[in-house]
């Protein structure tokens, strides 16, 4: 794999996911962009570790169940809030206001 | 007197009980019942009263320097001590703190009917940490002394006080916080300068008072600091206003003990600590001229508001201002007179004023109102209570003859010599104080008895005369035979003075003139 | 007995305590109270003789100090609690109790019938204490302590009746206006302390010459400040409104406080002080100057006055002038001498107008009328119903007037002729001579209409309250008799050469005030210039009787309640020349304004409190607002900040 497309797609990927985070509103493509995020980043290791040894794909193992324990917490989360509130709309989830 | 003060060691343990007593009452007081607990800080109050008396005969004329000086190291490693002394200044101020304390839990004593045994037990903290204060020669030790006296009061304040009572004493408390913060700053600051100029950490007063030398160009910093923190206590003006909320919101004891005693620590701190440590600061042109102005402003300006205030609680808070304006000019002025008259005032000030918040608060339990509009003609109804409210406000006038003229003739005649026309505008004083007050004394007890609540007041009880009567007594005593009082704080006096102004020739005592006197007869 | 002089405080002061107990405790115990109070003062005058007599048989060369205790002892200051004998102070203790024992016993029966008669004689001897502590006083501050206690007995015994409120407020009027005559004699005190380093009336009259510049601006602004404190105590312009008003008070009072001592207090300061106003002749004539003025401003307007009492006052504020033309002029001695016959002569006005007063009192209360009973319109032809109070008080008016033999006649006619020779070397004492003069003309006058509208021509009480008028009984007219012989022989205590006299009291007072001679010695007229002035006062003395008389009996005068109102220039002297409401309207209302809208609410709740304290409160809570900002609660906003934090350590950490 060439190192300089595979960086590239993964930074595309990587801001696309910030880009996410920051701009959308409903809290499920939130953790969508997250896992955009994380995906990323994984194909910047993937691609990395070609290189520099098989430490890399270890830290996509770590990366991924991380990300799948984060996913299941959160959308439990979002579900009890979505119970309370009957919207996943972030902009007004402000409990916490103060 | 004084050799049975020493076969029973007196001198050894006396400073220490004072401070420790109230503290060991706090224990029984909490574990009782409720209804116990004036009693409880009756006794102890009265105890340590008749306890303090006997300094008396401890601190003599006769002796120059701090007394009964005992030093216990506590934070070694920081160079704090607990470490307490007597002079004649402290002596007076330790002695009107034991005598306003028990006279302020019996007036106390039907006024307080919710939580006793929190507010005795306050009172008992707020007298250790008032007689801590005015004992204390180490700087740390004072610093803590100084907050302690805050946080009772705060409380007093803020739970038995009136309807604005949490904007009061919050005001107080950060108000008098600020200042003491920078306090703070600025004795820490001073005891490190000390020690990089001699190696030597100390926060002892007499190690500071020795190595002044050291603090070069940051003396004006700090002289400010101390004087922002004391001022704010005074109150000068224009750092004043927490004063009147404070004064009307608290209970009666509050309001005399506040009056009558913590004010008084703002002046002590300045005769103390502020002025003998930066005496060129402080007695320079500049500073000076800044201080005698606030006096004079806070002498004529808090006599005229005094003048125009519906409440009687704010009135007596404002006539405080007015007074302290003169103890300040006094201890600006410099001379024998005018320091001695400034300590005069701090004493019957304590007196009067504390004795008018208690005929106030006496009203008040009668009629829940301090509007003087309330009131008028009462003097056909309540004679005991008009005479002795007379009296008092007669002393707080300064009329001769009374403890207030002490003070305030020897203010203002000790400082015409340095301030002359500062002096002038001060004695206009004594017209806007007999206007205010008599004005104010008028619509009260003459006039015509128009308001029929007023018809069926009851007149002073036993137990309120047996709080008004020994303070009545003082300011006549004091009025006509100051000369114990006065000798015994010449010393500690001319140990300030020395401190802010060496002199080189020795002071003399000269008695009547060299005039062609035929005889003169005992 | 010398020794003993502190008893003539100490007995009215145990009176006080007595009486002010039982005032409190048993009002009702009137014969106690009335022995207690009457017979401190005769024990103190009794004391007062013995010192008298003592003094007199051996003449001190200096005065004799009694020393009680030392009060203020502080390093250099050393006043002790002190009295001092010498011929001026006896001669003041004399008038004091003896003219006190008097009204004291006077008092028993006008008071008589008052529920408040304890406290009124716990007060009259509280005054009688500071009043003696005041002429016996051996430094300035201890007289201080008289000076202000009189002005305190003054305030309460004004508002002796405190339920009306005017009462209450002419005391409060008299107290604050003798307060500022007190500035005054406090800022003389510290001039005097920074000059001699002491405070002793001994020390300062001795050493004044060697310490103080005659002429100078030192001892000129001491006197002046001390003069200050005398136009308050002595109601002398421009602080005498206060006098007037005084007749609030029960009318022994006013005889006792308000005629003849404690308004004489400031001449007596003057007389002790000899020697600085000799020192400084500006402010003699000051002295002199206001003193002359206020004789003729207060005498025209006591000629519109109807109230017997305030026509009294006037003239009392009048009578005080001509005495501080006296000592101004130099001739201390006649002020004193005036002093001393005009307590005799308006103490018995006063005291005589107190049984016209009682006598009407009574006969309106018996028919239950409302009508004033001090209103001079409302009374006439009481001559044959009080024929005692008639004689005694034409006794008075004839002595008051310059008539001679009568004693006023010695003391008027000595300081109109001082002031006359002073004109010699300053002519401006011409013009004070003037002014005396014709302040004479208009005191015969308007005590002329005094008379004659009380006790002459015919009644207007009405006819059933004829009836009811009365001789007042003996407890009160025996002390106007004796008043009424010493109006009419007083003269002896100082003739002067021409008839024949040996000028006692001048001999008397002679070591007392021989050291203000030093700077100033009166060169009084001789021979024919002074008969021809002796003629001249006499003159118009006749001739203001006689025209007061005359023109008050000349047409009828209508009752209180009938009387229209006075217009023009009439109108303009009843009103005392609007000097109070002008008072009130320059002053009082300024400063009242001042402090509440200025002072009060503007600057303490709007800009102290207002602006820095709760201001700065409000500057903090609008800071943690501005941080509470960004606690949005908003997820997404701590995801921006998260980011902008993390770019920001990272950066910093790279570089």
């Amino acid at each position: 794999m060439l190192l300089g497309p595979a960086l590239g797609l993964s930074a595309i990927l990587f801001s696309l996911g910030v880009a996410g985070v920051l701009l959308r509103r409903n809290a499920i493509v939130l953790f969508m962009c997250v896992e955009l995020m994380l995906n990323g980043v994984n194909l910047s290791f993937v691609a990395f570790s070609q290189l520099y040894g098989a430490s890399g794909y270890i830290m996509v193992f770590f990366v991924m169940t991380v990300a799948a324990a984060e996913a299941a917490v959160g959308l439990a989360i979002i579900l009890a809030i979505f119970r309370h509130k009957q919207s996943v709309d972030l902009q007004n989830i402000n409990l916490l206001r103060g | 007197m004084t050799s049975l003060l020493e076969s029973i060691g007196y001198g050894q343990w006396i400073l220490h009980l004072l401070v420790l007593l109230p503290l060991l009452g706090v224990v029984p007081l909490l574990l009782g019942a409720e209804r116990n607990a004036k009693w409880v800080a009756l006794v102890v109050t009265t105890a340590e009263f008749l306890l303090s008396a006997g300094l008396w005969w401890v601190v003599t004329p006769q002796q120059t320097g701090m007394q009964l000086i005992s030093d216990t190291p506590w934070i070694a490693s920081w160079g704090i001590s607990y470490r307490v002394g007597i002079d004649g200044i402290s002596l007076v101020m330790v002695l009107l703190t034991t005598v306003l304390m028990p006279l302020s839990v019996l007036a106390s004593w039907h006024y307080i009917t919710t939580k006793e045994r929190a507010f005795y037990a306050l009172m008992l903290t707020l007298l250790t940490g008032l007689v801590g204060v005015f004992i204390a020669l180490d700087l740390f030790l004072f610093y803590v002394f100084f907050e302690v006296v805050l946080i009772p009061m705060y409380f007093i304040i803020g739970i038995w006080g009136g309807a604005n009572r949490l904007y009061a004493a919050i005001k107080f408390f950060i108000y008098t916080l600020v200042g003491s913060l920078l306090m703070l700053v600025a004795i820490v600051v001073l005891v490190w300068k000390i020690q990089s100029a001699t190696g030597e950490l100390s926060f002892s007063y007499q190690h500071v008072l020795d190595n002044l030398g050291a603090l070069g160009n940051t003396a004006p910093w700090l002289f400010t600091a101390f004087a922002l923190a004391f001022a704010i206590k005074v109150p000068i003006f224009p750092f004043h206003t927490w004063l009147p909320d404070a004064h009307v919101e608290a209970p009666t004891a509050g309001s005399v003990l506040l009056a009558g005693i913590m004010l008084k620590i703002g002046t002590y701190g300045f005769l103390r600590f502020a002025v003998p440590f930066f005496p060129q600061v402080a007695m320079s042109t500049e500073v000076s001229a800044i201080m005698v102005t606030l006096a004079l402003i806070g002498i004529i300006y808090g006599a005229l508001v005094a003048m125009v205030q519906p409440d009687i609680k704010k009135l007596v808070a404002y006539s405080s201002v007015s007074h302290l304006g003169f103890v300040m000019l006094g201890i600006w002025a410099g001379t024998m007179q005018s320091v001695q008259g400034a300590l005069m005032i701090m004493i019957s000030h304590g007196f009067s004023t504390g004795a008018l918040f208690l005929l106030v608060g006496m009203l008040y339990e009668r009629r829940h109102t301090r509007l003087i509009e309330d009131y008028g003609g009462i003097a056909r109804v309540v004679p005991v209570f008009s005479l002795i409210l007379t009296v008092v406000a007669l002393s707080s006038i300064g009329l001769p003859g009374l403890n207030g003229f002490i003070g305030e003739f020897l203010v203002l005649l000790g400082s015409f010599t340095a301030y002359p026309w500062a002096t002038g505008i001060a004695t206009t004083g004594v017209i806007f104080a007999a206007a205010y007050l008599l004005w104010a004394l008028q619509r009260l007890i003459f006039n015509r008895l128009d308001n029929p609540e007023n018809e069926h007041l009851s007149d002073l009880s036993g137990r309120e005369l047996a709080v008004l009567v020994p303070l009545v007594i003082g300011i006549v005593w004091l009025g006509l035979y100051p000369a114990p009082v006065l000798q015994r704080m010449e010393p500690a006096t001319r140990r300030y003075l020395e401190a802010v102004r060496p002199r080189s020739a020795p002071p003399e005592n000269l008695r009547v003139g060299a005039g062609p006197v035929a005889e003169v007869r005992p | 007995m010398t020794n003993l002089v502190w008893l003539t405080v100490a007995l009215p002061l145990a009176g006080f305590l007595v009486n002010g107990t039982l005032a409190l405790r048993r009002p009702q115990a009137k014969s106690l109270v009335s022995a207690v109070g009457v017979g401190v003062l005769l024990a103190a005058f009794a004391v007062a003789l013995g010192i008298f007599v003592e003094l007199w048989r051996n003449p001190p060369h200096a005065p004799i100090i009694v020393t009680l205790w030392s009060w203020l002892p502080v390093e250099r200051l050393q006043v002790d609690l002190a009295f001092q004998v010498d011929q001026l102070s006896t001669v003041m203790l004399l008038v004091v109790t003896g003219v006190g024992s008097l009204i004291h016993l006077f008092s028993v029966g006008y008071m008589g019938e008052d529920p408040g008669y304890a406290r009124y004689f716990a007060y009259l001897n509280l005054f009688i204490a500071f009043m003696l502590l005041l002429v016996l006083g051996s430094s300035f501050p201890v007289m201080f302590i008289g000076w202000e206690g009189v002005g305190l007995c003054s305030y309460l015994l004004i508002g002796f009746w405190f339920s009306e409120k005017a009462n209450a407020d002419a005391g409060l009027k008299a107290f604050i206006m003798n307060r500022i005559g007190d500035f005054g004699f406090l800022m003389a005190m510290f001039f005097i302390w920074r000059a001699f380093g002491n405070l002793n009336l001994v020390d300062v009259t001795s050493r004044a010459p060697q310490v103080l510049q005659p002429g100078g601006a030192i001892v000129t602004a001491i006197t002046l400040f001390l003069f200050l404190g005398c136009t308050g105590k002595s109601a002398q312009i421009p602080l005498y409104t206060w006098l007037p008003d005084a007749m609030a008070g029960p009318t022994p009072v006013s005889a006792l406080i308000h005629a003849a001592t404690m308004v004489t207090a400031g001449v007596y300061l003057v007389a002790r002080t000899n020697v600085l106003f000799a020192m400084a002749p500006v402010s003699s004539s000051v002295v002199a100057g206001i003193g002359a003025l206020t004789a003729l401003f207060a005498a025209t307007i006591g000629l519109r006055q109807y109230d017997i009492k305030r026509v009294l006052a006037y003239s009392t504020v009048s009578q005080l002038g001509y005495m501080f033309l006296g000592v101004g002029t130099g001739a201390y001695v006649s002020g004193i001498f005036h002093l001393v016959t005009h307590a005799f002569f308006k103490a018995l006005l006063f005291l005589g107008s107190g049984s016209v007063i009682y006598a009407m009192h009574h006969a309106y209360h018996a028919t239950h009328s409302h009508e004033d009973a001090q209103d001079m319109r409302n009374m006439g032809g009481l001559k044959q119903y009080l024929p005692a109070t008639f004689w005694l008080m034409l006794i008075a008016t004839l002595a008051i007037s310059g008539i001679p033999p009568f004693s006023g006649f010695f003391s008027k006619d000595e300081i109109l002729a001082a002031a006359f020779a002073r004109g010699r070397e300053q002519p401006l004492y011409y013009a004070y001579y003037a002014m005396g003069i014709l302040a004479a003309l208009l005191t015969a006058f308007y005590m002329a209409r005094l008379i004659a509208m009380t006790f002459l021509g015919s009644n207007r009480t009405g006819e059933k309250e004829r009836a009811h008028l009365h001789e007042a009984p003996a407890v009160m007219t025996g002390p106007l008799v004796v008043l009424g012989v010493l109006s009419l022989a007083g003269g002896v205590l100082n003739l002067p050469a021409f008839v024949g006299g040996g000028a006692a009291l001048e001999r008397w007072l002679d070591p007392v005030v021989s050291p203000a001679e030093r700077f100033f010695k009166l060169e009084m007229p001789h021979g024919q210039a002074e008969l021809f002035l002796v003629g001249a006062a006499v003159a118009i003395g006749l001739l203001g009787l006689l025209a007061g008389f005359r023109s008050t009996l000349a047409r009828p005068i209508p009752p209180a309640r009938q009387a229209g109102a006075d217009t023009g220039l009439a109108r303009l002297l009843y009103r005392k020349y609007y000097v109070d409401e002008l008072y009130d309207a320059l002053i009082v209302r300024p400063i009242v304004w001042l402090s509440r809208i200025v002072l009060w609410k503007g600057v303490d709740q709007g800009v102290v409190d207002g602006a820095a304290v709760n201001g700065s409160a409000r500057l903090s809570q609008g800071l943690g607002w501005l941080g509470s900002r960004l606690q949005t609660g908003q997820v997404g906003v701590y995801v921006v900040l998260f980011l902008v934090g993390a770019l920001w350590v990272l950066s910093a950490v790279v570089r």
